[in-house]
């Protein structure tokens, strides 16, 4: 267990360092990136093998004990996530080998990776420096990443992004400064155990407020959520559904960790801060979704505005509101990849992605509308596709703690999404082209279609088999609200 | 426009940098300095050229260049924690062993932290040398 | 104590300043001025001490009881090396955009958000 811990994190960033040293040798290259994908796979599933009965693995970088040393920790919902980035990490690379634009420079799989592994870090780390040291890992990358093909939209975008997320680093680093001077310790289990004896609640609230509003910007959560619509359609395909699958996901991720496990003594106004969050962020995204005439301007606004639901999920901190985040995370992270990608390839047949040039897809490519209808009506929570148990869940949840307003703002924001999403299918795909069409035909290749159909099944499993998945989220979710697991596993004792 | 002066006495203090780079890199074994310190004076003493002579001038000079540095160094870095997995202990586990030196006889301990930071040296001159080279080529 | 408060205090200020500025490459200075800002603000929160450096002598088994925290120490210097790195990308993308676009002013980059 010592050495699988590692491996999600190692693996990437060991394999970016030899890719690179093959720059000159796409082939070798391209070999390199198969591989890394087959093995990071395989390491999450191994990973999920020994933590799907419940059990909580633990590692210390360097044989340092806990609470001095690096913890590596993996629970339920840790498994998850590094399930879902594995997977879309690897169906990105590989569509990236597949699309020419994507990978004209010799940095862009070495950063791809380091990319993968940084996030993989995040998931696995517990140690809150740590998990800035993987932030900034992932955030360099994706830095370079975002501006790599130079272009001026590309460049404009990046400053806008690199920006913001800087500044939500400098929060994160600034609350982890004044943690530390708290407790004397940056142990996220012994955080736990020790910020319930500190008496200056005030400060505790300052350092809290200082992550919250770090991690709101990392997730694109209002009032913070500006840079996402600005910069994620600028980057190629390939790219924006790495970007668009995990980067607001680790955010997420972290603002669940600290706020079930680390801050959990002073809630109740936190929650509602939340809640309040969640609603704004889903209203604010769907409006912007609305009037948006770049299909990937407007996916991008729909991220925004399904973080809200996620968000929704944590304000309510119930078992089952945990469970519906966590099964909502993964659908959308799948979902939105899916779509990055398929924007691609619909780039790549009309050289547009705007929506009032484009028309008659699903007449010129009917296999490719049947593929299409499943993320996007799973992303307006059709049943019984995958949007639609995760929205559940959450509705559900809501009912049960009678927050009556948030869940009509939700389902009304559905209902919208419902009509943005019709509105894509009608523009784009039903509707007679209105533009001569602007490039032959060329062959798209196994490498891209792959694995859009290999994430659109996924999409489609995890909405018509949802069953064990809600039973892991469950499980997960049981993990994170009774956390004796996971601080045993970290510092030892009963 | 390179400079006489400045070019005779960059002669001179290269090896004289890159002496003292060393000492500070072995000195991180007990005491204050190490990798990090030790790499940013190489890469000082690379930057001497550059600013006497140009950056191609420091490009062919240099054996690997700072992109293949970064990447040796980092791999070199990541391999001092394998010793410790393959013995079943945690990554990065310190490792130690000691040589003797044949002639002297006098006992110097290695270990997994001293490949550690030859992997940051690497490192540390290749990430500041790629940075200098690419503003000062524009 | 009060004194190094005021100081992290002024360089936030400083920083923000700069950061609400249009023109690109204040705000790039601004985020060199809040990270010195945040390091300093880990300093102080770590507790300021006049003691002997963290470092054990070779024969002593334990360290003589004063001496000061190395971790705060230990951060700032993981976080200077990355904000090293941060740095020098942002100096590179400024360039870049100002070559692109043919502006330093933040204001009228606008291409990507029609």
């Amino acid at each position: 267990m010592n050495t699988l811990l590692v491996l999600p994190v190692i693996v990437p960033i060991g394999a970016a360092a030899f890719i690179w040293l093959f720059n000159s040798r796409p082939r070798i290259q391209h070999a390199l990136v198969l591989l890394t994908v087959a093995a990071t796979l395989a390491v999450a599933c191994l990973i999920l093998r020994q933590t799907a009965a419940g059990d909580v693995h633990s590692t210390q970088i360097g044989h340092w004990p806990a609470p001095y040393g690096i913890t590596f920790i993996v629970d339920g919902f840790s498994t998850l996530m590094l399930l879902i980035s594995t997977l879309i990490g690897g169906m990105a690379a590989l569509f990236s080998i597949g699309d020419t634009a994507d990978r004209r420079h010799a940095g862009y799989f070495p950063l791809f990776f380091i990319l993968l592994g940084g996030v993989n870090g995040a998931f696995l780390t517990g140690d809150l420096f740590n998990l800035y040291v993987w932030f900034e890992v992932l955030l360099m990358a994706s830095f370079v990443l975002m501006a790599l093909g130079g272009q001026r939209t590309q460049i404009e975008g990046a400053v806008k992004y690199v920006m913001l997320n800087l500044a939500g680093s400098t929060l994160l680093l600034a609350g982890i400064g004044i943690i530390y001077g708290l407790t004397g310790t940056l142990n996220m289990a012994d955080l736990a155990a020790k910020l319930a004896g500190v008496s200056n609640a005030g400060r505790v609230n300052a350092a809290a407020m200082l992550l919250l509003a770090a991690f709101c910007i990392k997730s694109a959560i209002f009032p913070f959520f500006f840079w996402l619509p600005a910069s994620y359609h600028t980057p190629p395909p390939a790219v924006a559904a790495l970007f668009a699958g995990l980067l607001t996901k680790v955010g997420i991720y972290a603002l669940v960790r600290m706020f079930t496990l680390v801050f959990v003594a002073d809630t109740a106004a936190t929650f509602k801060l939340l809640r309040i969050l969640a609603g704004l962020t889903m209203v604010s995204g769907v409006l912007g979704a609305l009037i948006q005439k770049d299909m990937r301007r407007l996916f991008a606004f729909l991220i925004v505005s399904e973080i809200g639901f996620v968000l929704m999920g944590i304000g309510f901190r119930t078992e089952r509101a945990l469970t519906g985040t966590i099964f909502f995370l993964m659908h959308m992270a799948v979902v939105k990849s899916t779509l990055f990608l398929m924007t691609g390839v619909i780039e790549h047949w009309k050289g547009t992605v705007r929506l009032d040039r484009l028309g008659s897809l699903f007449e010129d490519h009917p296999a490719f509308g049947y593929l299409f209808l499943g993320p996007v009506f799973a992303l307006a929570g059709l049943p019984p596709l995958s949007g639609f148990w995760g929205k559940y869940v959450l509705v559900q949840a809501g009912l049960i703690e009678k927050y009556y307003l948030l869940v009509g703002v939700a389902l009304a924001v559905s209902l919208t999404t419902l009509w943005v999403v019709a509105r894509i299918w009608m523009e784009a795909f039903w509707r007679p082209a209105c533009a001569p069409k602007r490039r032959a035909d060329a062959p798209l290749g196994l490498l891209r279609i792959g694995p859009i159909v290999v994430l659109a099944a996924v999409t489609f499993l995890l909405g018509l088999w949802a069953e064990p998945f809600h039973a892991q989220a469950l499980q997960a979710a049981g993990q994170l609200l009774h956390p004796s697991a996971y601080m045993q596993a970290v510092l030892g004792g009963p | 426009m390179p400079s006489l002066i400045l070019s005779y006495v960059c002669g001179h203090l290269v090896p004289l940098l890159l002496a003292v780079s060393v000492i500070f890199f072995w000195s991180g074994h007990n005491q204050p300095g190490g990798g990090f310190i030790g790499g940013l004076l190489a890469a000082e003493a690379v930057l001497m050229i550059v600013i006497a002579q140009g950056v191609d001038a420091a490009r062919r000079r240099m054996p690997l260049q700072p992109g293949t540095l970064v990447a040796v160094g980092f791999l070199t870095a990541a391999a001092a924690g394998l010793p410790g997995l393959i013995l079943g202990e945690p990554f990065f586990s310190g490792q130690w062993t000691e040589l003797t030196l044949p002639l002297l006889g006098a006992k110097i301990p290695l270990g997994t932290p001293l490949l550690f930071d030859t992997g940051v040296y690497l490192l540390v001159i290749g990430a500041t040398l790629s940075i200098a080279f690419t503003f000062g080529e524009k | 104590m009060y004194m190094m408060a005021l100081l992290v205090g002024g360089l936030f200020a400083m920083a923000v300043y700069c950061l609400l500025r249009r023109n690109l490459l204040k705000l790039v200075f601004g985020f060199l001025i809040l990270s010195h800002a945040v390091n300093l603000l880990i300093f102080t929160a770590g507790g300021l001490t006049r003691n002997a450096p963290p470092i054990a002598p070779s024969e002593a088994k334990f360290l003589a009881a004063p001496y000061a925290d190395p971790l705060p120490q230990a951060l700032i210097l993981t976080a200077i090396v990355i904000n090293f790195g941060v740095f020098a990308f942002l100096l590179a993308l400024v360039d870049k955009a100002r070559r692109k676009t043919g502006t330093d002013d933040s204001d009228a980059m606008k291409g990507s958000d029609a």
